[in-house]
This record gives C-alpha cells, sequence and structure tokens, in this order.
C-alpha cells in the first residue's frame, strides 16, 4: 500500500539495560490508510504505547528505535532530525493522551494553548488563531465556546476537558492521530461521548486514527481494522469484524473470552491462565506458547511465524478458526 | 481574595508586635542603660533625672505601649552611644545595605534561574555536571571565607577590586548611592558576590529539581506532541510551573540576604546597618539593636506578604479556590 497515511514496517524498539536489550517492541509492521482508523489493542505493556510514542517521535530515553521503518505519506520520518520531526508533530501527527486532567498546563488558559499551537503550525495572526480556537472548542461540543475559552483547565471536567485535548490534537488539521488510551481515565458514561466525538471529528476530516486500547468494545464500535499486540509482537491483524467475530490466534480467541457481554448472563469469564511474560524473559519459541491451550511442540521451539508468512492475519503456527483447520476438522 | 490578604495582614501585625516585644524586652533585661550613659561622676539625683526622662520609671506595659507607639511613627529613641536619634542614625546607613542587598539578589536570581534551567535542560552534559559540583562550593563554604578568599584573589593578588568600603558615593536627595560612580560600582562587585552566591546556588538547585520533576509531566509531552518549539516548552510551559516553589524560596532569601548582610559588612567594612548593628551590640547600645530588629522583621513580614500575593498572580487555580469559584 503506497497510498497509506502511515506505514510502519517491522519496527523494533530497544530500551538498553545494564543486564539486557529490552525489546518492547520488535518487528511490527501495519499501515493505516487515509480516514481509516486502527484499534490497536493489547495488554498492559503489550508494547501498544511504545509503538505510538515511536511513530510520533517522543520516547523516552533511553528507548530509541533500533531496527524497521516508519512512513508518513510515502516519507520516511523516523530518522529526522529532531527540529523537523517537531515541524511534524501537532501539524502531521496529532497524539491525544491517556488523562484530560494532566495533558493539560494548568497555569495557561486553553485558548492559549490552543493560540499557541495553531500559530505554531498554521502561521496565522493572534486574533485569527483566538476566532479558530473558539471554532474548535465549539466544534468539539464546548457549550458557550466563546466565553470559556480563557478559562482555565481546572475550570472543566475530566470529559470537558478531553474534548480540550482533542480539540488540540486536531486543531493544526493533522493527517493522522495517535489515540492514547484516550477514555482510560474518563467516567464510563463520558467515554461512549468522547469516542463518538472523535469518531465523527476524524471521519469528517478524513484523518487517520490510530486508537489505542484494551477496551474491545471500544474497538468494535469505532475501528475499521484492528491490530492485537502481544509481547511487542502483532498477534493477529485484520478487519475489525472479521478479528472479532471469527479470531485465528488463540491469543485474540482468549481475549475475546474474557470481554464481558450482556448476552452471556451470569456465565463466568473465560480467562487466559498466566500472564504476559515480562520483557528480559520471554520464552523460546513463540512468546504466548505457556498460556496458549493449543500449544504443540513446535511452538515451544520455532519462533512464532511473522504475519507476513501467515496470509498477514494471525502470526501463527496452528490458527484456530482458519479455513484450513476448519477443513481439517 | 480580599479577605485572604486582610488574613494575612492581621498576621504580620501580630507576628511584629511579638518581635517588637522581644526587641523591647532587651531594654529591660540587657543592663541598666543609665550606667553606660552617665560617667562615672554622677549623683543619685542625675540618675534620677535621667530615669524620669528616658521612661524608665513607668510601669513595664506602659513603656512597651509608648515604645510601639514611637515605633510606629518611625520614632526609636535616642543613640546611646551617638546620642543621635536612632532613625536618623539608620536612615543615613540603610542605602549602603539596599544597594547591596539588591545587586546581590539580582545577582542570585538572575544566574540562579538561568543555571538552574540550564542545568535541568542538559541534564546529562559535562557543563550541567560541573555547575552542579561547583555549586556544592557556594552551599558549603560560610560567607566570611567566601568573602575573605575573594579578597585575596581579587584585592591581594590581582588588585582588580577593592577590598572594603563602598567607594565614592554620590547623594541624590537624601539616598547616598554608590551606583553612580565607577569606584562605587567597583566596589559593590565582592560583597554583592558574597552575600549572593550561598542564595545563588539554593535558587539553582532548587529550579533544577522543580524542573526536573515538571519536565515529566503530561502537560510538557503533551505541549511536545502538538509540535511546540524547544523554549516555548521550557520556558512558557515547564518555568512557569516551578515557579510558587521557587518564589517561596526566594523570597525567604531575600529577606536573609538583607538579614545576613551583617557577616558581608562586617568582612567588607561595608557602612550599612549590618556594621552598625554589630557596632551597637559592642557597645550595647540597645536603641539601635532594637531599631535594626524591628526593621528586619518588617522587612521579613513585608516579603513574605508581597510573596503570598505572587502566587495568586502565577497560579489561575488559588484564585479560583480563594475567589468567584466555579
Amino acid at each position: 500500500m503506497t497510498d497509506a497515511v502511515l506505514s510502519v514496517r517491522d519496527l523494533v524498539v530497544e530500551i538498553p539495560t545494564r543486564h539486557a536489550v529490552l525489546k518492547p517492541v520488535d518487528g511490527v509492521s501495519f499501515d493505516i490508510a487515509p480516514g481509516e482508523i486502527l484499534g490497536v489493542v493489547g495488554e498492559s505493556g503489550a508494547g501498544k504505547s511504545m509503538t505510538g510514542n515511536a511513530v510520533i517521535g517522543l520516547l523516552d530515553r533511553p528507548a530509541h528505535i533500533s531496527g524497521g521503518e516508519i512512513l508518513l505519506k510515502g516519507q520516511r520520518i523516523d530518522n529526522l532530525p529532531y527540529a523537523r520531526m517537531r515541524k511534524l508533530r501537532g501539524a502531521e501527527i496529532g497524539m491525544v493522551f491517556q488523562d484530560p486532567l494532566t495533558s493539560l498546563n494548568p497555569l495557561l488558559t486553553i485558548g492559549d494553548q490552543l493560540s499557541e499551537t495553531m500559530i505554531e503550525h498554521l502561521g496565522i495572526s493572534q486574533a485569527e488563531a483566538r476566532k479558530r480556537a473558539i471554532a474548535a472548542l465549539d466544534e468539539v461540543g464546548i457549550p458557550g465556546a466563546a466565553d470559556r475559552i480563557d478559562s482555565y483547565p481546572h475550570e472543566f471536567s475530566g470529559g470537558m476537558r478531553q474534548r480540550v485535548v482533542i480539540a488540540l490534537a486536531l486543531c493544526a488539521e493533522p493527517s493522522l492521530v495517535i489515540a492514547d488510551e484516550p477514555t482510560t481515565a474518563l467516567d464510563v458514561s463520558v467515554q461512549a461521548q468522547i469516542i463518538a466525538l472523535l469518531r465523527r471529528l476524524c471521519r469528517e476530516r478524513d484523518t487517520s486514527v490510530m486508537l489505542i486500547t484494551h477496551d474491545m468494545g471500544v474497538i468494535a464500535e469505532t475501528a475499521d481494522r484492528v491490530a492485537v499486540v502481544y509481547a511487542g509482537r502483532l498477534a493477529e491483524l485484520g478487519p475489525v469484524a472479521e478479528v472479532l467475530g471469527r479470531p485465528r490466534h488463540p491469543y485474540t480467541e482468549g481475549l475475546m473470552g474474557s470481554t464481558p457481554a450482556a448476552s452471556a448472563g451470569r456465565a463466568r469469564l473465560h480467562q487466559i491462565p498466566g500472564s504476559m511474560p515480562r520483557l528480559g524473559h520471554l520464552p523460546a519459541g513463540c512468546p504466548f506458547h505457556p498460556r496458549c491451550p493449543k500449544a504443540q511442540d513446535d511452538c515451544r521451539t520455532d519462533p512464532a511465524p511473522t504475519l507476513a508468512a501467515c496470509n498477514g492475519r494471525a502470526a501463527c503456527w496452528h490458527p484456530v478458526n482458519s479455513p484450513e483447520s476448519e477443513a481439517a476438522e | 481574595m480580599l479577605a485572604f490578604v486582610l488574613r494575612r495582614v492581621f498576621q504580620s501585625i501580630i507576628v511584629l508586635l511579638v518581635v517588637g516585644l522581644v526587641a523591647f524586652s532587651m531594654f529591660t533585661f540587657v543592663g541598666d542603660p543609665i550606667d553606660n550613659m552617665l560617667g562615672q561622676e554622677r549623683t543619685q539625683a542625675d540618675i534620677e533625672r535621667l530615669r524620669q526622662q528616658l521612661g524608665l520609671d513607668q510601669p513595664f506595659v506602659v513603656q512597651y505601649w509608648n515604645f510601639l507607639q514611637n515605633a510606629a511613627q518611625g520614632n526609636f529613641g535616642v543613640s546611646y552611644r551617638q546620642g543621635r536619634p536612632v532613625s536618623e542614625i539608620l536612615l543615613e546607613r540603610a542605602p549602603a545595605t539596599l544597594e547591596l542587598a539588591a545587586v546581590s539578589a539580582l545577582f542570585a536570581m538572575a544566574l540562579g534561574i538561568g543555571l538552574g534551567v540550564f542545568t535541568a535542560i542538559r541534564r546529562d552534559g559535562v557543563a550541567s555536571n560541573l555547575i552542579m559540583s561547583i555549586s556544592l562550593i557556594g552551599v558549603s563554604l560560610p560567607t566570611f571565607l567566601i568573602g575573605i578568599l575573594l579578597i585575596w584573589v581579587f584585592a591581594v593578588e590581582l588588585s582588580w577590586l577593592p577590598s572594603f568600603g563602598r567607594g565614592e558615593v554620590v547623594q541624590v536627595g537624601g539616598w547616598s548611592t554608590g551606583f553612580l560612580t565607577s569606584s562605587g560600582l567597583k566596589a559593590l562587585i565582592l560583597p554583592a558576590i558574597t552575600l549572593g552566591l550561598y542564595q545563588m546556588t539554593l535558587i539553582m538547585r532548587l529550579v533544577r529539581s522543580e524542573m526536573l520533576e515538571v519536565l515529566r509531566q503530561d502537560y510538557i509531552r503533551f505541549a511536545r506532541a502538538r509540535g511546540l518549539r524547544e523554549r516555548a516548552v521550557n520556558f512558557r510551559h515547564a518555568l512557569k510551573n516551578t515557579l510558587v516553589p521557587v518564589i517561596t524560596v526566594t523570597g525567604l532569601q531575600l529577606g536573609a540576604i538583607i538579614a545576613f548582610a551583617i557577616i558581608t559588612e562586617t568582612v567588607f567594612q561595608w557602612p550599612g546597618v549590618g556594621l552598625l548593628f554589630i557596632n551597637a551590640i559592642q557597645f550595647v547600645d540597645i536603641p539601635v539593636m532594637a531599631a535594626y530588629l524591628m526593621l528586619i522583621s518588617v522587612m521579613f513580614v513585608g516579603i513574605n506578604l508581597i510573596v503570598d500575593l505572587l502566587y495568586f498572580a502565577i497560579d489561575p487555580r488559588l484564585r479560583a479556590g480563594r475567589g468567584k469559584g466555579h
């Protein structure tokens, strides 16, 4: 796909430590098409956020990209000098963080924070920026935007603040937004509104979204395609309906089983035994094999196949629900 | 907010009353000033007359009340040693101390904040580590030693700068200033550095640690993710968030600069109120000591009040909490 907004190719992120070099992201590849919403799911520590931070170039040292490439609209951005990457941030790649209570500067009005971003990237005047800031606040559903523009972050509720954060991420009209757990810190009743808002705004502008979350419900409602991440690797990648409806990777199947559904009644939730291996202690073979109900001998010895080697869908030696496995049954 | 200011002013007055009591107690408990004032050849009648003249025969409470009334009007009585009104002597000496304090406070703040920000941003740089190591000297060496070292290097060995005094001063109105002559400015350098060095390193280390804390915050990450320039991120977003604790400490240190000018003034024979105070102690010149004590406490209280008001100017969350609210 050459017309993809974002192309990540065999991305490897390394953290050198005293004992070993950890790889929180190890050979991840995916594309995001214009206007597409790609959901990225996985457990805490699977490397979801690390991938997002790598794309926008904000990895905390000593973590760094050690392999692969990241292309934005066909241009490599993973090796850009800091000053050029800075110009892309906000202007081409927007980001929404998890906690709206801490992502806004408490000492600046929201109008100031919106204006400074737009003046930096759009080169407009102070007065013009203010006008656009009011429009942006209005668009994300802040009631009385013209009156609230000079308010400070603490004068808004959590949900309202996340609306402001979304306005900030989108105000310079980026072609890609990375939303890192945008609803995790919010009240359940507000989560749906924020997700709906994000989806509507991005659809209107044809903005692509990399939606990082561990909430399967959010993915099912919002995303076009979904990438399932396990221990720094992509376990499964495909259209939402297919991946959620007929997961091929045993890990995805396990995840789906552990999501509560209203129809399931009072039945006990399934749970995947054990926990994700720590980065320094990855098992030999497929990293999921110690927890996998379908694991066989080759899973314990041979490294899991790459996605590309498995029709680009599930990185597994013995996929479930696949045409071949069903034919065999 | 008005209620807050009024409460603070009220608290300040109480502090001043207590300090006033301590200052006044010196008159009663530190020797008998009559002994010092009258010579060897005195009669009992002389003593009684002077006692009455100074109001020392009245009860303690009445004396305290008189003292407060006079002090509020800037009247601290007559210096035992010089025989002139204390307020006159203080006014004469104050410009020297205030100029010295102002220059060293400026030096401490400008360099302290500048270097603090620098060492926080370039956390692992060679220059930062060097500055941090050197700053330990500033924190750990006592003021008089720094003063003597500076005199030795710059006055004795290099003879670049004078080792004592204020140089030539010019009278502007009632204010004698050393800012207008080159010898006056030269004379300021060593004492100002001596007096401000400790505060400078303190402010620097504080700014650095606060900056490092703030730079870890989410809103700094978000500011970077919005593609703002490093300068905007560091100064507009980060530095402003470090200012509340920095102003608290800087304010107190400013008071300390004026109060601890005593040592520096002694080392450099700087003709300010600190030197006046030291001489007053040697001669048990209680009115001067009491007036100095009151002067310093008024300054401390005043600076604290200003610091409290600055909080409101910087942090909108306090304004909302105390004022209109939402």
